[in-house]
């Protein structure tokens, strides 16, 4: 246990002194922005705007981070071979994974708590009201963030960075369109892009699921039950692809 | 108990595509090494030698065969606790500084936070980094990495020490300080495992010596066990006051001969005929200067074996 918290802390102070944390003066910059420029822009809809933007931008950012500190996190020591000091040591690979996955949810975690902290006083400085469902909403990028990392280590444990960044990114995005799979299964005519359109329903993740921003800009807020199957959902998903992960890494050569 | 036994180690890698040929880069690897031992694993580059290191270490799976470190197998993560390992031409964790950098690897290597701020400034000074202590590794020098990549090797005072190409990239000052490091620690009754192509630093400080080339294992043992048995001896002999390839007998025997002079130098190839030959001298009326029989040295043994092996 100790080698694994030895790891996560090294790859947080990793993420830090790489600047990665550089991103919240974008976020900060964006949002005062689009607050002071939507604000003149908008009559009436000034909270909603405001609201939209910053959930988007948060979690933009903090996916963003998550695919690209993900899939270089591991594929770095690999690479540069720091590696085989590292399990040179009494350290199991699985730890090793894990270490690094828990140091980067840490800091992405991190992440998002200075943006929405940000993200709160901007709306408090606006004299907008702070709906109770902004927060549900951030929860679920919160666990939306921990899936695409896992993904991210997960696709990084057996190939490279590159084609890791495209898969990440790939499975992102279809992710969120899963809906759409499930319509054109259900339309089409033709058996193959049938079973293929049903087939990647089910492995993809269904983000979709831990997208409440529309709702919680407007402040109407989500069902316990939704909020914790929603939660549920995505980390079993992400425990899954950490356990695929460390089983990959564990038979690999170095 | 021996501190590493290798076991008719195999390891062949599987081909990417189906239209290539699987390569077999270690073949039938058996050898020990015992405890408190300076062992030298020696091959020219590409002969397997960090290959074993590899599997030695548990970073890669053989094929075939089995390690024991310390008498219990390499897949036992407990066992690690007793191994420090140094990559050849190492890369760190650049961010950190000389003395985070071992703090990380202490804790990794299950040191308490109390042992590590008396063994960390000790380190340091043995490698000779105090000065660069709070330095970010980025800032170091090629001769800076590979010695901190040795503390880092020693920060939990393991009883097995495996460094690969240690000596590489090191002036001749800093050569000779790793070899006082690896002699200081047989002292203290560790075993050194470390491999190179520099065969002055094997003869130097190795107890034990393993030649590989082209994953095959071509000779085991002490230096002068292994030089006495395979390598050619030679005798040196110089005389005065002949011409020494007029003598018959000189010029069957000698491989070489020189006259400068009255002075005659020859090179035989072994003792058998030598009382012959400095009878000879003697009956032709000249006069013995010197006779120097010559040791066959671990780099005639190491040409010799790789060049067969190959």
């Amino acid at each position: 246990m100790q080698s694994l918290l030895v790891v996560a802390q090294n790859t947080f102070r990793e993420t830090v002194r790489d600047k990665i944390l550089y991103n919240l003066v974008f976020f900060a910059l964006l949002l005062i922005g689009a607050s002071v420029l939507l604000g003149t822009l908008t009559i009436g809809e000034h909270s909603r705007i405001i609201n939209d933007v910053g959930l988007a931008a948060i979690n933009l950012v903090g996916v963003i981070m998550a695919i690209f500190v993900g899939i270089g996190l591991v594929s770095k020591e690999i690479e540069r071979r720091t590696i085989y000091t590292i399990l040179a040591r009494p350290i199991t690979r699985t730890q090793f994974v894990l270490g690094k996955y828990f140091g980067l949810v840490f800091i992405g975690g991190l992440n998002i708590a200075i943006m929405f902290a940000m993200f709160l006083s901007t709306i408090w400085l606006s004299g907008n009201a702070i709906f109770g469902s902004l927060f549900q909403a951030v929860q679920l990028m919160w666990v939306e963030v921990l899936l695409v990392t896992a993904l991210a280590m997960f696709f990084s444990t057996f190939s490279s960075p590159t084609l890791s960044a495209i898969m990440t990114l790939g499975f992102y995005v279809i992710g969120h369109l899963t809906g759409d799979l499930k319509a054109i299964a259900e339309k089409t005519k033709n058996p193959a892009t049938e079973s293929i359109m049903t087939a990647l329903y089910y492995v993809c993740p269904n983000l979709e699921w831990l997208n409440v921003k529309g709702q919680a800009a407007t402040g109407v807020p989500v069902s316990g039950d939704y909020q914790v199957a929603a939660t549920a959902y995505g980390l079993l998903y992400a425990g899954l692809l950490l356990l695929g992960a460390c089983r990959i890494f564990e038979r690999r050569d170095f | 108990m021996d501190a590493i036994v290798i076991d008719r180690l195999t390891k062949t890698h599987r081909p990417t595509w189906p239209w290539q040929q699987p390569a077999t880069v270690l073949r039938d690897v058996s050898m020990s090494v015992g405890r408190g031992e300076i062992f030298g694993f020696l091959g020219p580059n590409g002969a397997g030698k960090t290959t074993t290191m590899k599997i030695v270490l548990g970073l890669m799976r053989p094929t075939s065969g089995s390690v024991q470190l310390l008498g219990r197998p390499v897949q036992d993560a407990d066992i690690h606790k007793q191994i420090g390992y140094l990559p050849e031409s190492p890369y760190f964790y650049d961010y950190l500084t000389a003395e985070e950098f071992l703090a990380f690897y202490g804790r990794l290597g299950g040191v308490t936070k109390t042992s590590l701020q008396q063994r960390i400034p000790a380190l340091l000074e043995r490698v000779g980094l105090t000065e660069a202590r709070c330095r970010p590794l980025r800032k170091f020098s090629k001769g800076m990495l590979q010695r901190i990549g040795l503390a880092q090797a020693l920060i939990h005072d393991p009883e097995l020490v495996i460094l690969d190409e240690p000596m590489s990239g090191l002036d001749p000052v800093g050569r000779k300080d790793v070899r006082d490091i690896i002699l200081s620690l047989r002292d203290q009754g560790k075993t050194v495992f470390f491999s190179t192509h520099i065969i002055s630093d094997v003869e130097m400080i190795c107890d034990r010596v393993g030649i590989l080339a082209k994953g095959t294992m071509l000779a085991v043992g002490r230096i002068e066990d292994l030089v006495s048995r395979h390598a050619t001896q030679s005798v040196e002999v110089v005389c005065e006051g002949v011409i020494a390839s007029s003598i018959p007998l000189v010029k069957e025997a000698a491989i070489r001969v020189l006259q400068r002079g009255s002075r005659c130098w020859m090179s035989l190839p072994g003792q058998q005929k030598l009382e012959d030959v400095l009878a000879a001298i003697r009956q032709a009326g000249g006069k013995l200067v010197s006779v120097i029989p010559h040791k066959g040295t671990l780099e005639e043994l190491f040409l010799e074996q790789t060049n067969q092996g190959v």
